[in-house]
């Protein structure tokens, strides 16, 4: 394969925290560095954005089960489309994925079909019942890249913390997702002056810190490398910053939908806002947005949940959970640099870098010798959504209609473009 | 005539000049109601669907009386015996009503928002009969009917709402309508029934009796919704009824002229003392009722009104 160069490009690089107009050359899957190649096909970036492609912890492609809401291969073109390079699996699909076997069929199933990097995460426990723990050493021999339950919390702190110490002894990563299961349960929405007069029942923002309480005093006590889905609100961001003073391997992500829309956004019900954990305050929106900015939350991801439109088309209480992000993270990312909340280094170190140092990637760096994953961006070409184009089987997108600005020009994996057409939104 | 509603969904939506144009035509009701023959033929010719998917016989039957006396066709369906039960979805309930050319659709249901889905759906008005914990937009009409009747204004009182209000959707359409005609509201419930976030509702929140009827004066219990709670709200009826229940005792603590309300049906003994909830001088609870008939057949007949001039101007069944 020639190598490729990009000229003229603005290099967005999360590591060095740079953006400045320069040089980039790819080979054999890898980034080669700065200098020219012989014979590279040269790309004109035009001075458009080059950075390194997203990498999007927590998505849900629902396969096995649910193929009609995503497929494998509609997923990684949906991600292609939105400038993700590497997608971190979910394993609350149908059954869920708790043994080497159901991994293997994954791994089978996203090598054929979906053209960028799928690693799977991986059950905590048997069925994700919190009760009995799943084989998490067969499960990382066989690739899985993490444990959790996903929004099924373990709500048994014995088997939470044998969970922790046994994957601490193989240095398994566990995603928590720290909410009190019992105080949130039936609840669709965040407590207070919005959801009261809605009708909708409610959970105090309260519950997200209790469970992280929980959580980080389990890995006080077990030890463990320990991963917060989500983190959306003040007092949890409190918490999180004391755990991580006091030392602990502990990260925690936010989704886009939390740092961009709250609780105000579902108006008269409108199902498409509903997710979990449920939109916030803006004062809690703006306290995620500063957290990301100052590093204190890692991650940012879409935490896309692909639904059909019979599960969203019911009433509010009723209406199932999640929205897709996987082609909206970029250009919903890009309302936090528009509105002067965090340079674009800074948005990728939560984007990319992060979440591939967390999970133990090389990706999400611009420096050489790195996977030469990367996505081509217009950061302030606008569009109207339309969530009939997206690439994805479900349509379940907040964005619908809204005007957005941000538009992914090329992505490629392993120095190869990704062919998405027709192309979304253009 | 200023009432541009197509669907009675709620009062949050509606100007305090669309308010008073239903009770101004309420009150007129009120007169034909009272006479021999009580046929209007305001909806003559109109189907009016009466669709609860909850139980209800008191405000299913103020519905059906109020369509009959203008002149509706009215059927009622009971939707809990329907197929709703074999697992068709609402939206698919709506399209199939929809179908038989409803002209009014009267909707109960248990989840809040559900009639706002339901409403994006279908040609005709349709009024909402209670939706979970959100709205009861004709209960609060027919409140403030009461109120005005009785105290000769509907601004500027003292009104003190009590008991339940996490759960209710009464309280919820009261605060909304009364709040909106600039009257002073306070909410009395023990912390447990007190939804958080009550306090920046432009309402004052009181934690005893004593304190929220203070010279109020209009006292409006509500029921406790046993129904609806999945837990323990309160310890035990009687303590319930000894810290908030309405009695002689509390009840003086209001203005010596205070009217006492009770959407019903009543837990007698639990929120509200027998002896108070029978008090023609002080109880209009029996008003309440009536008043209920009359202020829906005044929102049908203007909802009928803006779905016929629609259907004029557009040339098509809206």
């Amino acid at each position: 394969m020639t190598p490729t160069i990009f000229t003229n490009a603005r290099l967005i690089d999360p590591e060095k925290g740079t953006d400045t107009i320069g040089t980039l050359a790819i080979k054999d899957g890898l980034i080669a560095g700065p200098q020219g190649l012989d014979g590279a096909t040269q790309i004109d970036c035009d001075g458009k954005c080059l950075a390194p492609g997203i990498v999007d912890i927590g998505v849900k492609v629902s396969e096995p089960g649910e193929r009609h809401k995503e497929s494998f291969r509609t997923a990684g073109l949906a991600a292609a489309a939105g400038g993700v390079t590497t997608i971190v699996t979910r394993p609350d699909t149908l059954p869920a994925i708790d043994t080497p076997e159901v991994l293997e069929f994954v791994r089978r199933r996203a090598n054929e079909a979906a053209p960028v990097n799928v690693l799977p995460m991986a059950a905590l426990t048997r069925s994700r019942d919190g009760r009995e723990m799943a084989e998490i050493g067969f499960l990382l021999d066989a690739g899985a890249v993490a444990f959790t339950d996903c929004d099924r919390v373990i709500e048994n702190p014995k088997v939470f913390s044998r969970c922790m110490s046994y994957a601490a002894s193989l240095g398994a990563l566990v995603v928590g997702h720290p909410q009190d299961p019992t105080l949130s349960a039936g609840a669709a929405a965040t407590s207070g002056k919005f959801a009261a007069l809605r009708g909708i029942p409610s959970v105090s923002p309260l519950a997200e810190r209790m469970g992280l309480d929980r959580d980080i005093s389990i890995v006080e006590m077990a030890g463990g490398r320990y991963h917060a889905d989500q983190v959306t609100t003040i007092r949890a961001i409190t918490r999180l910053r004391r755990a991580k003073e006091a030392g602990h391997d502990v990260t925690a992500g936010v989704s886009i939908h939390h740092l961009t829309l709250n609780e105000l956004d579902v108006g008269d019900y409108r199902t498409f806002f509903k997710v979990k954990p449920p939109l916030r305050s803006e004062d809690d929106r703006v306290a995620s947005v500063n957290a990301v900015a100052s590093g204190l939350i890692d991650v940012i991801s879409s935490m896309h949940t692909p639904q059909d439109e019979e599960s969203k088309r019911l009433p509010f209480e009723e209406a199932a959970s999640g929205a897709i992000g996987l082609e909206t993270l970029l250009p919903a990312s890009m309302r936090l640099y528009h509105a002067r909340q965090m340079d674009l280094p800074t948005l990728w170190r939560a984007l990319s870098l992060n979440p591939a140092k967390r999970f133990g990637l090389t990706s999400g760096r611009l420096t050489a010798g790195a996977p030469a994953d990367l996505v081509l961006f217009d950061p302030d070409a606008p569009f109207v959504m339309d969530r009939f184009k997206l690439q994805s089987k479900s349509k379940n997108t907040p964005f619908d209609e809204a005007r957005m600005e941000g538009r992914v020009l090329g992505t490629w994996v392993a120095s190869h473009r990704i062919d998405v057409s027709p192309s979304p939104n253009s | 005539m200023s009432f541009r509603a197509r669907h009675l969904l709620g009062i949050e939506h509606l100007a305090p000049a669309e308010i008073t144009t239903v009770l101004d035509l309420a009150d007129s009701y009120v007169e034909l109601n009272r006479r021999d023959v009580k046929h209007d033929t305001a909806l003559t010719g109109l189907t009016q669907i009466n669709m609860f998917f909850e139980n209800s016989t008191r405000t299913q039957a103020s519905f059906e009386l109020a369509g009959l006396r203008l002149g509706a066709d009215v059927m009622n369906m009971n939707m809990q015996a329907s197929s709703v039960k074999k697992g068709e979805t609402l939206v698919d309930t709506a399209l199939t009503l929809n179908a038989m050319h409803p002209d009014l659709l009267v909707v109960r249901h248990p989840n809040s928002g559900a009639v706002n889905l339901l409403a994006q759906k279908v040609n005709c008005a349709v009024l909402n009969a209670g939706d979970g914990r959100h709205e009861h937009p004709t209960q609060a009409l027919l409140d403030a009917l009461t109120i005005r009747r009785a105290k000769g204004r509907l601004h500027r009182l003292v009104i003190a709402i009590c008991g339940d209000i996490a759960h209710s959707r009464v309280a919820r359409s009261n605060i909304h309508l009364l709040g909106k005609m600039e009257n002073r509201i306070r909410l009395v419930a023990p912390p447990t029934l007190m939804p958080s976030g009550a306090a920046e509702w432009g309402v004052e929140v009181c934690a005893t009796m004593e304190e929220g009827l203070k010279d109020a004066d209009v006292v409006m219990m509500l029921r406790l919704q046993k129904e609806r709670m999945d837990g323990g709200f309160i310890p035990s009826e009687r303590e319930y009824y000894h810290r908030f229940g309405l009695d002689a005792k509390k009840l003086s603590h209001a203005k010596p002229d205070a009217i006492v309300m009770h959407p019903g049906p009543m837990n007698r003994g639990v929120e509200i003392d027998s002896t108070i909830a029978d008090d023609i001088n002080r109880s209009v609870i029996q008003e309440q009722v009536e008043m209920g008939v009359a202020v829906r057949m005044a929102a049908m007949n203007l909802l009928a009104r803006n779905l016929r001039a629609a259907r004029e101007e557009t040339g098509v069944m809206v």
